[in-house]
């Protein structure tokens, strides 16, 4: 007799369906403490802040929108926005998902989870629609909190925009909404390096850091002057294009583009982490990174996305400079003194001018450089002209010295005459408020040809 | 190999001149492997000798670069296409820690659906002695408790294959012996047991059949009582009446080596010698017509560990040479 093999009744076991795969990674996910901590503090923190700030006399005029946080609830939440683009995405996508992988390869269970799954494909896609969705709770729970806390804490008033017109209450809400959406393209993009940082590294502690450390320089990248298709085709553009959903015409180019290249991004780095993830042989206990497999698969297929995409935005716009130049700094200069000296009269004299009436028109230099000038900087000075309303031929004139940051953000400080810009305050017949034309911020789009050009 | 051994058993496993290599290391150099159906087969052998990539392999976490490997009746054509009903653990229980006991099993068993053959959670957790613990986090539990949780995880799936590597590492004799009856149980209601050590004590009680492997190559493979037969010499500890005469008459007996004398022997009693069955046959008679009482004559390792011993040390000097 020979032996014989267990009589065949026996079949492949099916493979478990992705739902189940994503529940169970969620669950895992959700029993961690420090997720579980995150959760609550997005939920709570920002509504706390914004409604304790609200409350204070000084406000962080130097954040974006902070100055109006007296005047509108609204502000509140987008100074969140500005603050969590800079400091806390980066840092809850590092929390999330720079360890969804990682953490396996720590806790020794990737055979474990194989053999029950029996599908890395299914696995892989668990895990990243696993750490999108808790990410998505937490920038919602930001959202949510950030509006709550102002509007609880000041109320619902129409918002400032960032070329100084009024939004209602409504726009100021749907464009706040926007804003927070606009916000997860590049949310994605790091949470992309981080999974890629998670399966390149293996148990290495540098992969839970990744998308918090990428975060970082690119936001300080975005200081440095470049050009302007540089700078759009780096991801953390998109965390500050949002600012032109609050300007009248909408900046919808950066806002596209800054989507677009974080949506690459994103795409990019989840394709590489995939595809090196179903290539990994799990028998074999060696997996904590090596120099080339990082080059490989994460530093070079990204260096190649921003090449790409710095070449076609080069070529589409034909831009090659830092996109601040001289006439696109007065044009928005203008609009945004027009805004707001509308405002100011309306504050001071119940008078409703129109723009057109004022015909507002700015003259710059820069560094003394009165012809073609351009570039970021903080010795912008300019002129604002315009024409007094009810009064035959006369024409108003303002100074202002300009700080222009080189992502497009500038802020105009006040410099003469006093009765227009020289006092922080005004006093009104319904009490003391703050001057609009004493200091604003506005925001040049970077992607916009010179009129000149 | 030995198939003439297992004839007329259903095999759970057939392996035949199976390697992997992973890079330039060969892990697996033409293993032939068979397991009976409904026996609990031993994996022994030392540490890197080749054990965890041969139950990864029967997991089907990766197939063999070359030779045959059929699991349950199929063959294993690419990886994680093992048959159902074939579970276990190789480097450990993959647990998490941020899970109690039974949110562990919870989570697995969510994994199955409700149409999966799964077992009850409490009942599994009884069986492994850990319902005491089951509302309690992982990452405070013993190696010992992993071990067993890991044990109940694989119950849940009411395997018909468990593959289990180094199941008994940190548990204490009360958890060893607990193990023993699950895995015994296991094998009684007609599953197939797998399970590696680096001790052949911890499989001694429990196999039926054992494979050793050595760098990669298997050395044995058959019933633990055909290891025991094969006939090598072991150390014995020999206490007598008379320690001098005795250890005079043993040195002159042929076939015995007196390798250890009455000051390193433990509590100070007898001495060691290293013979085959045989000579000690011959030396007790010797003894007796001297006068001399024989009062213990201990094997100082098990003939298993001995032997299992002598073929591994063989096979790593071959590898070396």
């Amino acid at each position: 007799m020979t032996a014989t093999l267990i009589p065949s009744q026996t079949a492949a076991a099916a493979r478990v369906p992705v739902a189940r795969v994503y529940r169970f990674e969620l669950v895992k996910l959700l029993a961690q403490w420090r997720v579980r901590l995150l959760i609550l503090a997005c939920w709570i923190g920002p509504g706390i802040a914004v409604a304790v700030v609200s409350q204070q006399t000084s406000l962080p005029a130097d954040t974006l929108f902070g100055r109006w946080m007296h005047a509108t609830g609204w502000a509140g939440a987008l100074v969140v926005l500005g603050f969590a683009g800079n400091w806390v995405l980066p840092l809850i996508t590092s929390v999330v998902a720079g360890d969804v992988f990682s953490s396996e390869d720590r806790l020794g269970t990737w055979r474990h989870l194989l053999v029950a799954v029996r599908s890395p494909r299914r696995i892989f896609i668990a895990k990243a629609s696993a750490s999108l969705s808790v990410l998505f709770v937490l920038v919602a729970g930001m959202a949510v909190s950030g509006i709550a806390g102002g509007i609880a804490a000041i109320g619902s008033r129409p918002l400032v925009g960032l070329d100084g017109h009024l939004l209602s209450p409504g726009d100021a809400f749907g464009n706040i909404l926007l804003a927070w959406a606009c916000v997860l393209a590049p949310t994605l993009a790091l949470a992309a390096i981080g999974l890629l940082g998670s399966v390149v590294l293996g148990r290495s502690p540098i992969g839970l850091l990744l998308p918090a450390f990428a975060g970082i320089v690119l936001q300080l990248a975005q200081a440095v002057p470049m050009p302007a298709a540089v700078r759009l085709a780096l991801p953390s553009y998109a965390f500050l294009s949002w600012n032109g959903l609050f300007t009248s015409p909408r900046q919808l180019g950066p806002l596209l583009t800054g989507s677009a290249v974080s949506l690459a991004w994103a795409v990019t780095a989840t394709a590489m982490a995939y595809l090196l993830f179903v290539r990994r042989d799990f028998t074999s206990t060696a997996n904590d990174g090596s120099v080339r497999r990082v080059i490989t698969f994460g530093i070079a297929p990204l260096a190649g996305v921003l090449a790409v995409s710095a070449g076609v935005l080069a070529g589409v716009t034909g831009s090659t400079g830092a996109g601040l130049e001289q006439d696109k700094v007065q044009v928005s200069l203008a609009t945004a003194f027009g805004h707001l000296y509308r405002l100011q009269s309306s504050e001071l004299y119940h008078l409703n001018v129109t723009e057109a009436q004022l015909r507002v028109a700015a003259s710059c230099t820069k560094g003394g450089v009165a012809s073609a000038a351009g570039g970021p900087g903080n010795d912008w000075r300019c002129a604002v002209s315009w024409h007094l309303p009810g009064v035959n031929d006369a024409t108003g004139q303002a100074i202002y010295q300009l700080d222009v940051n080189p992502n497009g953000r500038y802020v105009a400080d006040g410099d003469g005459p006093q009765e227009v810009n020289g006092y922080f305050m005004l006093h009104t017949s319904a009490g003391d408020t703050p001057n609009p034309l004493w200091q604003f911020d506005g925001l040049v789009d970077l992607l916009t040809p010179t009129s000149k050009g | 190999m030995r198939m003439e051994d297992i004839a007329g058993n259903h095999l759970a496993v057939r392996a035949r001149g199976i390697t992997k290599c992973f890079d330039d290391v060969v892990a697996l150099d033409a293993v032939d492997l068979d397991v009976v159906a409904g026996q609990i087969h031993g994996l022994v052998g030392p540490n890197g000798a080749g054990k965890t990539t041969l139950l990864g392999l029967l997991l089907g976490l990766a197939v063999p670069d070359r030779g045959s490997l059929e699991i349950l009746g199929m063959p294993a054509g690419r990886a994680l296409a093992a048959p159902d009903g074939v579970t276990g653990f190789v480097d450990g229980p993959g647990l998490y820690p941020a899970l109690t006991a039974r949110g562990n099993l919870a989570a697995l068993s969510a994994l199955r659906g409700p149409g999966g053959q799964i077992a009850d959670i409490d009942e599994v957790l009884a069986q492994v002695g850990l319902s005491d613990v089951a509302g309690d986090r992982v990452r405070g539990f013993s190696l010992g408790m992993r071990q067993r949780l890991g044990l109940a995880a694989a119950l849940l799936t009411k395997p018909r294959l468990l593959v289990l590597d180094e199941p008994y590492n940190g548990l204490d004799p009360a958890g060893k012996k607990h193990v023993h009856g699950v895995l015994a149980r296991l094998a009684a209601d007609g599953a197939t047991v797998v399970l590696s050590s680096h001790r052949m004590d911890d499989l001694e009680a429990l196999c039926s059949e054992v494979t050793i492997v050595s760098t990669g190559r298997v050395v044995f493979s058959g019933p633990l009582g055909k290891l025991a037969d094969e006939g090598r010499e072991i150390d014995y500890r020999l206490v007598t009446s008379d320690q001098q005469a005795a250890r005079q008459i043993a040195a002159a007996t042929p076939g015995i080596g007196v390798i250890d004398d009455a000051g390193n022997a433990p509590h100070g009693e007898g001495f060691a010698v290293r013979a085959l069955l045989p000579a000690l046959d011959e030396l007790v008679p010797r003894l007796v017509q001297a006068g001399i009482a024989v009062r213990g004559l201990t094997p100082l390792v098990s003939p298993l560990e001995a032997a299992f011993l002598a073929l591994t040390e063989q096979q790593e000097e071959g590898s070396s040479r």
